[in-house]
């Protein structure tokens, strides 16, 4: 069927900070399978007069992320209050961030089907508080404050997103990101990290269809600079967007927010093909049943009187953000490209030895010790590629040992060996005969000298075959 | 300024409020009054001056990263529902 439709999609990811304690409190942030509501206090629990204090670290970690999207980090910020009923946060208010976000402005590249980039805008990343667990048990319903308040960044992106692959793209290098600052675990299934979707459908204009192809969608001319991009321009973006959007949410899987974009996308398309109107809505994700089905429709008004935090100054930063730049490590994307430029890598094992920055960091503890021994950077990769050594059991001498001994480059070629062995039978006669007339040990003496001619390369099994077949005609 | 039933029935929701029909034209009554009473603020000319969003004056008031004491195990029930420290 030919596609009458193209989806416009935006991402929201929340990411957990791995910070000792809670966003505003002293409680340790470590909650997962902790005793329920024993990581609790005033502060997060919301018992009148108690008041928020910032934790430094999150802060920090939250402007490396802005950083590494090539975020502005905003000079003022400030925290507000975003205000609901619901058991999750006993305050009555989640503190967030909404007009003075932390970072603005940001981009991340991932790669379109034909190797070329796109660019994903960053609209903003910001600080905020995470809320306690609800589990439903029957009619009832059961709070775990635990992980109210621990620290969660917030990234939105512009709907630049035109189909399911590029935000599963997009997610696993943001959870890559995050590992390499250090900033989280990004565990999907421990809820680390989680993906909201806004997806919506627009009815493609035929006449400016010509020109695009479908990895164009989102590509942008912009200018980078070492933290932003001067100057963007997105043609199919000044497109008007879609009077709706459908919000799929508490998605914990890179697999499952896939196949939920495609089934809206098609839900969608299908439902404004037959002339439906669609509203505003939240939809969850059925795995058994393989559809999305409605959570919440968005009639009943988010109104979340967003206000100034009153308990919480001000952030000014200035030195502070010069500082964590020079804390930053070396982004994945600019490992893998330095890899490829110093070492001469592919970009797929580039990517591949990139991945994780402990790979990374291993790769390039053998190249050195290779170094020495003129080993080539290229080598090495492809040994680790192929070989796969756990990193945390061999050592880097082990490696450059075990590479040395394979490029050693045993001879086991049977017709070398065979020529070698004609040679070697010619020069010691005496032996050759003393062997065929019963005396088994000669044969020492020829594998001996086989081994000194190919300087211990010969694989020595093979030469004792060869060399018994020979003498036994 | 005169709140409609229906701005007091929206202000009721998002407080969590149930009201009955009295109630809210007696909250429409009274809210528009303290509304009124609150808009004398508007005749200060405050052109030029900066929101205060804080009273402190303060700015970059954050703490070390370090974990410390929450509520004891069973927490605030534990003796005669008084906080143990
Ligand atoms: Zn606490």
């Amino acid at each position: 069927m030919k596609q009458l439709y193209e989806p416009i999609i935006g991402l929201e990811v929340h990411v957990e900070l791995n910070t000792k304690s809670k966003m505003f409190c002293k409680c340790s942030a470590d909650y997962f399978g902790k005793e329920p509501n024993t990581h609790t206090c005033p502060v997060c629990l919301g018992l009148p007069g108690a008041l928020p204090y910032i934790n430094e670290t999150a802060i920090e970690s939250c402007m490396k992320i802005g950083l590494a999207l090539g975020c502005t980090v905003s000079e003022i910020s400030r925290f507000e209050r975003k205000n609901y009923f619901y058991p999750d946060l006993a305050k009555g208010y989640q503190i967030s961030q909404y007009r003075w976000p932390l970072c603005k402005g940001g981009r991340l590249q991932i790669t379109g089907n034909s190797g070329q980039d796109i660019t994903i805008r960053i609209n903003r990343v910001h600080q905020e508080e995470d809320t306690g667990k609800l589990t439903h048990v029957g009619n009832e319903t059961l709070i775990d404050f635990n992980r109210c308040g621990v620290p969660l960044v917030e990234i939105v992106t512009e709907p630049d997103f035109h189909g399911s692959e590029k935000v599963r793209d997009f997610a696993k290098k943001l959870q890559q990101l995050f590992r390499y600052l250090g900033v989280s675990n990004a565990d999907m299934e421990r809820g680390d990290m989680r993906l909201e979707a806004n997806v919506s459908v627009r009815k493609i204009d035929m006449s400016l269809r010509e020109d695009e192809d479908d990895e164009a969608i989102s590509n942008m001319d912009g200018i980078a600079t070492p933290f932003g991009l001067a100057m963007t321009k997105n043609v199919r973006n000044d497109k008007p967007l879609p009077n709706y959007r459908i919000e799929l949410k508490n998605i914990n899987s890179f697999r499952f927010m896939v196949a939920a974009i495609e089934y809206e996308i098609k839900r969608q398309s299908e439902a404004l093909e037959k002339g439906e109107k669609l509203t505003a809505e939240t939809r969850g994700w059925d795995q058994v049943k393989k559809e999305t089905y409605l959570q919440r429709s968005k009639e009943e008004a988010n109104d979340y009187r967003y206000f100034p935090e009153p308990d919480l100054p001000e952030l000014r930063i200035k030195n502070k953000e010069l500082r964590i730049k020079e804390e930053m490590p070396e982004l994945p994307w600019n490992k893998e490209e330095r890899f490829v430029s110093e070492y001469g890598l592919t970009k797929d094992n580039a990517r591949i030895l990139a991945e994780s920055n402990d790979l990374a960091e291993y790769y390039e503890s053998v190249v050195k010790l290779g170094k020495q021994k003129e080993m080539e950077p290229k080598q090495i990769a492809n040994y680790l590629i192929n070989q796969k050594p756990d990193i945390n059991k061999v050592s880097p001498e082990e490696i450059i040992k075990n590479i040395q001994s394979k490029s050693a480059g045993i001879i086991g070629d049977e017709a070398e060996l065979k020529k070698i062995a004609f040679d070697v039978i010619k020069e010691n006669s005496e032996s050759a005969e003393a062997f065929k007339a019963g005396k088994l040990g000669a044969l020492n003496v020829l594998l001996g000298a086989i081994m000194k001619k190919t300087a211990g390369k010969a694989d020595i099994e093979k030469a004792k075959e060869i060399l018994e077949n020979l003498l036994s005609k | 300024m005169k709140l409609s039933i229906e701005q007091v029935k929206k202000v009721a929701k998002l407080a969590n409020l149930s009201l009955t029909a009295d109630e809210e034209n007696l909250y429409a009554e009274q809210l528009s009054q303290i509304l009124d009473y609150v808009d004398q603020l508007n005749q200060v000319d405050t052109l030029g001056v900066e929101p205060t969003f804080n009273v402190t004056g303060l700015s970059n008031v954050m703490r070390k990263d370090e974990d410390g004491k929450s509520l004891p195990k069973n927490g605030p029930y534990k003796t005669k529902g008084v906080f143990e420290e």
